[in-house]
């Protein structure tokens, strides 16, 4: 995985021209559309550097995906932060709560671990409708327009969006492709594979996993402060449950523990949920039948089965 | 009402919540305990209970006794029916993973959910109670049906003790929970005896959902706090103990009952929510299990 430097940069670089051209050929509903996939990519892209190389399964990153919405929002609705300082809060709010998390929760592993980060996040969940006055409770805020401008461009346009969210994910994308291919990625996925073994060869897991969990933080962070600056909203139902499953189903359909499977199974699931609710309004029933099939039948996801079988290169 | 009676009123109401909450935390408890699988799916296993139980009630009408125990008898065997399906076309085919099946039972609570919506509709509905009779306490009159929900459970939850301790079938369970491969090299069909297990945890999903339909109306998203709590009632009792399970929802019904009367309800379940987390964190076994 560590070879063909240059083409996989080459191959990365190619899908960021790609989706940078997208505003030009795509209408303006799915401009928006794939902003926010770009957007959910990012989270997915945090959860995968969790899940998918550290073999961290976190059923609470709701949790970490608000923390980032609320930091960024919050400030804003409050004392008028604009754009700029409010992204930054988002993503340090992100981080600092999975850090939190990761501290009590990593003295677990397997499936206490998933049900200690899945009470946390309802925990966390329910704590902002009990503040209901401050977070707006399940109805949330819409975040002011006066916050919503970086640089004199207002995020709320369609142009400027679309170049923040490719941005913001533009630069998950290299973060991650980078942190993948540095031997503290290769120390990840040694984790994932045995920790036992890399705890003899010197390494400690405990601060390995939450360093992994803290950058999955900061993805879930700044996902969640490009949402409520992006598009303008921000509310208790993203600390759901549901959240947290998103990710995990992004990142399976894509394939876990590869670069680009986060952006495929968000886009993929997204174009689903958007063919399924055209026919039908129970389109929650397609996400859970994709969830059962995927574990059964193709547990890699896409790129982990593509890779395996054809392009062993592929990041 | 003075403060005295107040608090008897939210000791009954919990008393309650408890009885359901034994019986729905110990299919959970056993289906954790003897096939290692966490079923997130659980809480739809309650709900379909209620909703059947609303449909069969709705096909007898006049007769409130029988269509209940029409009712009583037949969704939980549905359910279960339902359960032992999902268990032989997914989770047998996932060798029981217990992360894949905690995914796989995430996408069944979607599928589930969902169904729920689309066949039934988004209304809460009622269903009569078997018999209208109050007890008059001195204070206040009491609902007779909530105190039937009470032995009903206790009566479920002995026999369940029963077929766990003194029959061959308990036997089996038991030794498939303690050494799966050892219980296989004695002949004993494993596949069988999950299969059964996870159809009975889900019928005591079902049997909860049909007893509390009566007191609290049959609607598809009444799955999810079952399910929470249950969770809850599970680790704290530890995982895969039945005692425990019992003991442990006593304390949550009851606590719940007393703190949602005089506190609000939300800040009830943040504090049991962390409390549950603040357990498995420090204290793995669970509050009364042995440590494995």
């Amino acid at each position: 995985m560590t070879g063909g430097g240059v083409k996989v940069w080459a191959l990365h670089l190619a899908l960021i021209a790609v989706l940078f051209t997208a505003q030009f050929w795509l209408s303006p509903y799915h401009t928006t559309n794939l902003s926010r996939i770009m957007v959910l990519a990012v989270f997915a892209m945090g959860y995968n550097l969790a899940f998918g190389y550290t073999g961290l399964l976190s059923l609470g990153h709701a949790l970490l995906l608000a923390a980032g919405m609320y930091a960024a929002g919050l400030p804003a609705q409050l004392w008028g932060w604009s754009a700029g300082p409010a992204f930054i809060a988002g993503v340090a709010g992100g981080g600092l709560v999975a850090a939190a998390l990761g501290l009590l929760a990593l003295r677990t592993a397997g499936v206490s671990f998933m049900i200690v980060t899945l009470m946390f996040a309802q925990a966390g969940y329910l704590t902002l409708l009990y503040f209901a006055p401050v977070t707006g409770g399940d109805d949330g805020f819409a975040v002011a327009a006066a916050s919503r401008r970086f640089l004199g461009f207002a995020l709320s346009a369609d142009t400027p969006r679309f170049l923040a969210a490719l941005a913001i994910f533009a630069a998950g994308l290299f973060a991650s492709l980078a942190l993948v291919r540095s031997p503290f990625g290769r120390t990840l996925v040694a984790m994932r594979e045995n920790e036992e073994r890399s705890r003899m060869l010197g390494y400690n897991p405990f601060t390995v996993k939450l360093a992994a969990l803290t950058i999955s933080g900061l993805y879930a962070g700044a996902a969640g402060a490009a949402y409520a600056l992006l598009f303008g909203y921000v509310g208790a139902s993203f600390a759901t449950i549901q959240y947290s499953i998103l990710p995990m189903l992004y990142v399976l359909l894509g394939g876990a523990g590869t670069t680009f499977g986060p952006f495929l199974g968000a886009l993929l699931m997204f174009a689903l949920i958007e063919v399924a609710s055209g026919l039908t309004s129970a389109y929650l029933f397609f996400v859970g039948a994709a969830l059962v099939a995927l574990v059964l039948f193709a547990p890699k996801g896409i790129l982990g089965t593509i890779r395996e079988r054809w392009v062993q290169w592929l990041p | 009402m003075a403060f005295g009676p107040f608090l008897l009123l939210a000791l009954m109401e919990g008393l309650v919540t408890a009885a359901v909450l034994a019986l729905a935390a110990s299919g959970l408890s056993l289906v954790f305990g003897v096939m290692r699988v966490v079923n997130v799916a659980h809480g739809e296993f309650y709900m379909l209970g209620a909703v059947l139980a609303w449909a069969v009630t709705g096909f007898i009408p006049g007769l409130p006794a029988l269509a209940f125990v029409a009712a009583l008898l037949i969704a939980p065997l549905l359910v279960a029916a339902l359960a032992a399906l999902a268990d032989g076309l997914i989770l047998k085919r996932l060798a029981y993973d217990p992360e894949a099946t905690i995914v796989a039972t995430i996408g069944l609570l979607y599928m589930i959910q969902q169904a729920a919506l689309s066949l039934y509709g988004p209304n809460a509905n009622p269903v009569r109670a078997p018999f209208e009779w109050r007890i008059q306490l001195p204070w206040f009159g009491y609902s007779g049906y909530k105190l039937f929900v009470v032995i009903a459970a206790l009566a479920v939850l002995l026999a369940l003790w029963l077929v766990m301790t003194r029959t061959k079938a308990g036997l089996v369970m038991r030794a498939t929970q303690v050494d799966r491969t050892t219980a296989r090299a004695f002949g004993i069909n494993v596949d069988r005896v999950y299969m059964g297990t996870f159809a009975l945890g889900a019928g005591l999903a079902a049997l909860a959902g049909v007893l509390v339909v009566p007191i609290q109306q049959a609607h598809y998203l009444m799955g999810g706090d079952p399910l929470l709590l249950s969770f809850i009632v599970v680790i704290i009792g530890g995982l895969g103990s039945l005692r425990g399970t019992l003991i442990a929802a006593l304390i949550i019904g009851l606590s719940d009952g007393v703190i949602s009367m005089f506190f609000t309800p939300t800040l009830a379940k943040i504090l049991a929510t962390l409390l549950v987390a603040m357990v498995l964190v420090f204290r793995p076994q669970g509050l009364f299990g042995a440590r494995a």
